[in-house]
């Protein structure tokens, strides 16, 4: 049985098409995916993103224990967030994530719905040591995202906050919509955009509200649907996808969030280490598609008759009007401009490597 | 709500054939390109012939590939080449402009063992 998040009646009442997703009742889409899409790059959007796993870590070893877990340096200033990989000893990913610093002593973690239960025996498995207290608030906290080039705009009319203050990956506690919230300035769009956390019982308020500031920009409640295609267009993996426990963050390259240039000890490091120095097997890259043709995950790449690798997302561009995929691919093969094919129902269908992000024209602060 | 046309014949697999002289224009139903959402390529097959359930060519959707099927058997004697640059005509206008293909039935008969738009509603969860 699925579980619905605070916003589900919204989500029937505008219309959405509504389909499970990780164990949650989730809108993939309202007007379309396409229309969400484009109107998140060149005005703004609205999501419902309260199925993702929050996480609440208090104590005095805050910052030990999350060094030691997570593979980005967790010694930030306070107020600032950022993103990371957790990993097992052998360097597989167990998910990627969102830490906000909010105190010296205070994190908030922010998990894939997905991964929430595996998350949580994960981190809880490995507290013995450390005076930590850790807090599943996932079901008590709803998450309201507000992405696009309007995004600013529109949740100034919210906040008595001044948001020009609030740096890309800065957050700070304060009313928002009438309610308590922690409003950050993170998305997964490629557009400046903030988060909004807030308990439960207030998403409906905020969800209400934000259309109502976001009305002039023309702001559309936007889908997991669109959501995907923004991200992809952005080459952000995603967990289940583009990485899982078999894809490590060099892999991924995702080096730059793990902290081998210092010398703290993390779950992991050894096995990173050893990559980096020895180069990984495989490479995650961008691949564009050249001839018509629609490689999903999964399908097969080749140069020639050798199989080389594994697309692992592939959607059409909305913003660039092509088909653009991720793929873990040879190490040697990484490089723009190798030809490969993917093979889709028999066909092989030719695509190049190509730098990420595929589209850079967004808004986002930095 | 989706739009069923009353004196067109249907699929269980949502395909609408519509009797056309001595062919039948096929195409797919208002409900399922609703549920493909938007219809991005559609890979049409060549003419020639094809037996009744065999897969004639995709459709991919933003987010979805969904096969479609001939419902009768025969050769197939026109595709909608429109679709080559326009694939989202099938969105826009599934009995009309986004048909598929045309096909010359081996025995025309196969036609009225189709189901009616009524029998059809009851599929599509009208």
């Amino acid at each position: 049985m699925e579980k619905k998040t605070p916003l589900y009646e919204k989500h029937k009442a505008l219309g959405a098409d509504i389909q499970p997703f990780a164990g949650y009742l989730m809108p993939i889409k309202y007007e379309g995916v396409t229309s969400e899409h484009m109107a998140v790059r060149k005005a703004v959007g609205v999501f419902d993103l309260s199925h993702m796993g929050e996480f609440r870590v208090t104590g005095p070893d805050s910052t030990a224990f999350l060094d030691y877990l997570l593979t980005n340096d967790a010694d930030i200033p306070v107020g600032k967030a950022y993103y990371t990989a957790m990993c097992y000893p052998d360097g597989g990913i167990v998910d990627d994530l969102i830490v906000y610093r909010l105190g010296r002593d205070e994190y908030l973690l922010v998990v894939n719905a997905s991964n929430i239960e595996k998350d949580w025996a994960w981190v809880e498995s490995h507290k013995n040591g450390f005076k930590v207290k850790i807090a599943d608030e996932s079901d008590d906290t709803a998450l309201v995202a507000i992405q696009g080039p309007d995004a600013q705009k529109t949740a100034a009319k919210l906040t008595d906050a001044d948001l020009e203050k609030v740096g890309y990956y800065e957050h700070f506690t304060g009313t928002f919509a009438g309610v308590p919230a922690l409003v950050a300035r993170t998305g997964y769009t490629g557009e400046d955009g903030f988060e909004i956390y807030v308990k439960a019982e207030a998403a409906e308020t905020v969800w209400d509200r934000v259309l109502e500031a976001g009305s002039e920009s023309g702001i559309v409640p936007a889908g997991l649907g669109a959501r995907d295609t923004l991200r992809l267009e952005l080459g952000y993996p995603l967990y289940g996808n583009d990485i899982d426990q078999r894809v490590s963050p060099i892999e991924a390259k995702l080096g730059w969030v793990v902290k081998l240039k210092t010398d703290k000890d993390f779950v992991g490091r050894e096995s990173l280490r050893r990559q980096k120095d020895e180069k990984p097997a495989r490479s995650l890259v961008g691949l564009s598609v050249v001839g018509r043709g629609f490689p999903r995950h999964g399908a097969p790449l080749f140069q020639g008759e050798r199989r080389v690798g594994t697309i692992t997302s592939g959607s059409i561009a909305p913003a660039l009007n092509q088909t653009v995929c991720l793929g873990l691919v040879e190490y040697g093969l990484r490089k723009s401009g190798t030809e490969l094919e993917a093979e889709v129902r028999g066909k092989r269908i030719p695509v190049k490597v190509v730098g990420v992000p595929f589209y850079s024209a967004g808004s986002r602060k930095s | 709500m989706s739009k069923i046309v009353e004196e067109l014949r249907y699929t269980e697999s949502h395909e609408w054939v519509k009797k056309d002289g001595d062919r039948f224009v096929i195409g797919i139903t208002d409900y399922a390109q609703q549920e493909m959402g938007e219809i991005v390529m559609v890979e049409l097959p060549a003419t020639g012939k094809v037996a009744r359930g065999q897969a004639l060519g995709v459709m991919e959707a933003v987010k979805t590939a969904e096969d479609f099927y001939s419902p009768l058997d025969g050769e197939v004697v026109e595709v909608n080449t429109a679709l080559d640059d326009n694939p989202a005509l099938v969105n826009e206008d599934p009995y009309g402009a986004g048909w598929l293909v045309a096909i010359r039935a081996d025995d025309p008969s196969q036609y009225d063992e189709l189901l009616t738009a009524d029998q059809y509603r009851g599929i599509a969860g009208e």
